[in-house]
């Protein structure tokens, strides 16, 4: 191990945490908001190098093939979205709904989250994962609320009950894991540690382990948002500042999944306990087709698009309850391809929704007219996220229905009828927004078209020509997720 | 010596189940919140015996957390709260005293016939006292579900988390990071909740969250 190993672990965990308290007293929000990019450039800088330089793992601290992907993608869309928040932010001020104390407040826990969710995903002790998704949902729960409206209130309320509640099951999961794990590994700290309760799972207790798992699923589903435990994400997404939905819909679900498939990988190496796939797979086949027909009654955009999330999550969870190697392939292609492609329609939101002053699908008409630039992207986003050819969803959806489809065609019918209900709605919104009459809001805009450029470039370059060495590391984590 | 062990324990931790029932059918703010201060006191005598049996010297930490935060802070902290507010006659039941004791009854035998046939291999000690952990974090589940006053939701989610750190103190050896960060996390979710009820108060002038429900998402 050398000194350059020992640095990447340590730089993404630091830089938030110490940018965190930096900004928190920085008054100047042009500033803190140039730090704050900065800040997430250089966690994404270092959370590159692991490419290269693989850390070491410890007793604390795992960098392995599989969460190498999720941080990778967590610094890259947390970076996006702090340059995307400095051209909106500005705006808030001005029509006065955030003061200049709540952006200092805002800033700091923009980078507290990064934090948080980098520290979950590089935890080597489910105690400590399950500490730092707690933090990260403790603050997003404040973000959520930071607008102190009565629809603001009532959705951070309505998350932090579900969120606390899931969080207290996933607690009440880990202690059985350590439980089942005690009469083999001895008591203390080598009870919690990933990698050593994978080389001995299979000798564990496998009853404890099932009902382990139950609560787990339900624990961490409720962060997923998956179908019975949804409630909480679309208000969060539709009253919090757009930056924070993006975060929320293209990183915090993933890390919640990324705790999901941890356990399920536990739970495959022991022989004897139940096989965690089918349950996944109804659970996200159940949030697919509920999300794809709730699609239709929404009236808010990021509501829509919030549905969207639980409908994407849903695809993705049921993709790697399928498992196999082409299964996990399209899961994780799709996971990636969500989080790009799901961010950059909240920038694009986020823009529309200044420049109109409302959220109310039915008062944002004739966008390719007024706003060519927001409006054309709105419509790019859509496509892609609706899996029309060439953008990367469609890649990842088609690989998702083909797998399923070679071994379970009626999954496979039930899939590819939810993928169409939600096209249906989707489409029905989009018509109205980019293409309707044309109202009012053609002031010019001061949009920043890096990020949203940046996501759909990539998205449409995995559609058309996805990079060999991507494939190729994917292919050798879907190997590894069995 | 172990007979005795296991039988304070259990007494307990019985305690434990039974105080989660009796906050079930209060009527009253202040008496919910007496109720739960007796059931910090038990957690924490609960906590501090395992401390013993087990000879883990940190569990006396948990246990003196418990007593001192959750017997005598957030209790006296809540009772400003509501004397501020005036609601101490505010609790409302979605569903009856009746159906709901019927259903915590339902709810302490699933956990006890799931827990116990599960973990037949963990020491019975370890084993009774994760059924009567189940059985309060369902009960707290319950309580949330049926309530509508914020206060009382605060109350219930409270509750679950003590289920949780008897979980964990029975759990032989579970390392000490996981139990601070348990209470420290309760502390922090107090402060976020605190915040809430100030911002929920100054807006509303009611914090019965049945009436944050006007604002029903979409249905504008």
């Amino acid at each position: 191990m050398s000194g350059a190993d020992f640095d990447a672990v340590t730089a993404i965990l630091v830089v938030p945490a110490a940018s965190a308290a930096a900004l928190a007293l920085i008054a100047n929000y042009r500033v803190s908001a140039v730090v704050n990019v900065l800040s997430s450039l250089t966690t994404l800088l270092a959370a590159a190098t692991m490419f290269v330089f693989k850390p070491a793992t410890g007793l604390y601290f795992l960098v392995d093939d599989l969460n190498i992907v999720f941080i990778v993608l967590n610094t890259f869309v947390a970076f996006t979205t702090s340059v995307f928040s400095a051209s909106y932010i500005g705006h808030e001020l001005e029509t006065g709904r955030l003061t200049p104390l709540h952006l200092r407040f805002y800033h700091a826990m923009y980078q507290i989250l990064l934090f948080a969710m980098n520290l979950a995903l590089v935890a080597n002790n489910i105690g400590l994962m399950w500490v730092a998704i707690e933090m990260a949902t403790l603050t997003t729960v404040a973000m959520v609320g930071i607008y102190r409206t009565q629809e603001a209130i009532e959705a951070a309320w309505k998350y932090f009950i579900l969120g606390s509640v899931g969080i207290a099951l996933a607690l009440f999961g880990t202690i059985l894991v350590y439980m089942a794990a005690r009469p083999i590994l001895g008591e203390g700290l080598s009870g919690m540690v990933w990698t050593i309760l994978n080389a001995h799972v299979a000798e564990f207790d496998p009853a404890l382990l099932n009902l382990a798992f139950v609560f787990l699923m339900l624990g961490y589903g409720t962060k997923v948002g998956l179908a019975p435990l949804h409630a909480w994400l679309p208000d969060a997404h539709a009253e919090g500042p757009t930056p924070i939905s993006a975060v929320l819909s293209g990183l915090l679900l993933n890390v919640a999944l990324y705790a999901v498939l941890r356990f399920k990988l536990l739970l495959d190496a022991n022989p004897g306990a139940v096989a965690p796939g089918p349950l996944m797979a109804t659970l996200g086949l159940v949030s697919l087709i509920f999300a794809a027909f709730m699609l239709y009654r929404r009236r808010d955009i990021k509501r829509l698009f919030a549905f969207s999330s639980i409908e994407h999550m849903g695809i993705i969870v049921f993709a790697f309850g399928m498992g196999g190697a082409l299964a996990n392939f399209a899961g994780l292609l799709h996971m990636t391809m969500h989080s790009l492609t799901k961010s950059a329609i909240f920038f694009t939101v986020g823009h529309i929704a200044q420049l109109k002053g409302t959220q109310r699908i039915a008062d944002i008409t004739g966008l390719t007219v007024t706003q060519p630039w927001l409006g054309w992207s709105l419509v790019v986003g859509v496509f892609a996220i609706a899996g029309l050819p060439p953008w990367g969803v469609f890649m990842s959806e088609f690989l998702v229905v083909t797998s399923t489809f070679a071994r379970s065609p009626v999954l496979a019918l039930l899939l590819v009828f939810g993928l169409l209900v939600a096209f249906g709605a989707l489409m029905l919104r989009l018509q109205g927004m980019a293409f309707g009459e044309p109202t009012g809001g053609d002031r010019p805009s001061t949009a920043s078209s890096l990020p949203i450029g940046a996501h759909f470039g990539l998205v449409l370059l995995a559609g058309i020509y996805p990079p060999p060495p991507l494939v190729a590391w994917f292919q050798h984590v879907a190997a590894m997720l069995r | 010596m172990k007979g005795l062990a296991f039988d304070v324990a259990h007494l307990l931790a019985g305690g434990l189940v039974l105080v989660s029932f009796m906050q079930l059918y209060q009527t009253r703010l202040y008496a919910l919140l007496n109720v739960f201060a007796v059931q910090a006191v038990l957690l924490s005598l609960s906590v501090a015996w395992q401390a013993w049996v087990q000879d883990a010297p940190h569990l006396y930490i948990t246990a003196a957390i418990a007593f001192l935060f959750k017997a005598l802070i957030i209790p006296i902290a809540m009772h400003r709260i509501i004397a501020r507010l005036g609601i101490e006659r505010d609790v409302e039941n979605v569903v009856g005293i009746g159906p709901t004791m019927l259903a915590g009854l339902a709810l302490v035998a699933l956990s006890i016939v799931v827990m116990l046939r599960i973990a037949e291999q963990a020491d019975p000690l370890a084993r009774e006292d994760l059924a009567f952990a189940l059985s309060v974090v369902l009960l707290g589940l319950l309580m949330m579900v049926v309530r509508r006053n914020a206060v009382s939701m605060v109350v219930g989610f409270m509750s679950l988390e003590n289920g949780l750190i008897l979980a964990a103190a029975g759990a032989k050896g579970m390392p000490l990071v996981v139990e601070i960060s348990v209470a420290f996390s309760v502390l922090v979710a107090f402060t976020v909740i605190g915040v809430f009820l100030f911002r929920i108060r100054e807006r509303f002038d009611t914090i019965d969250s049945g009436a944050l429900d006007r604002f029903q998402g979409d249905r504008q």
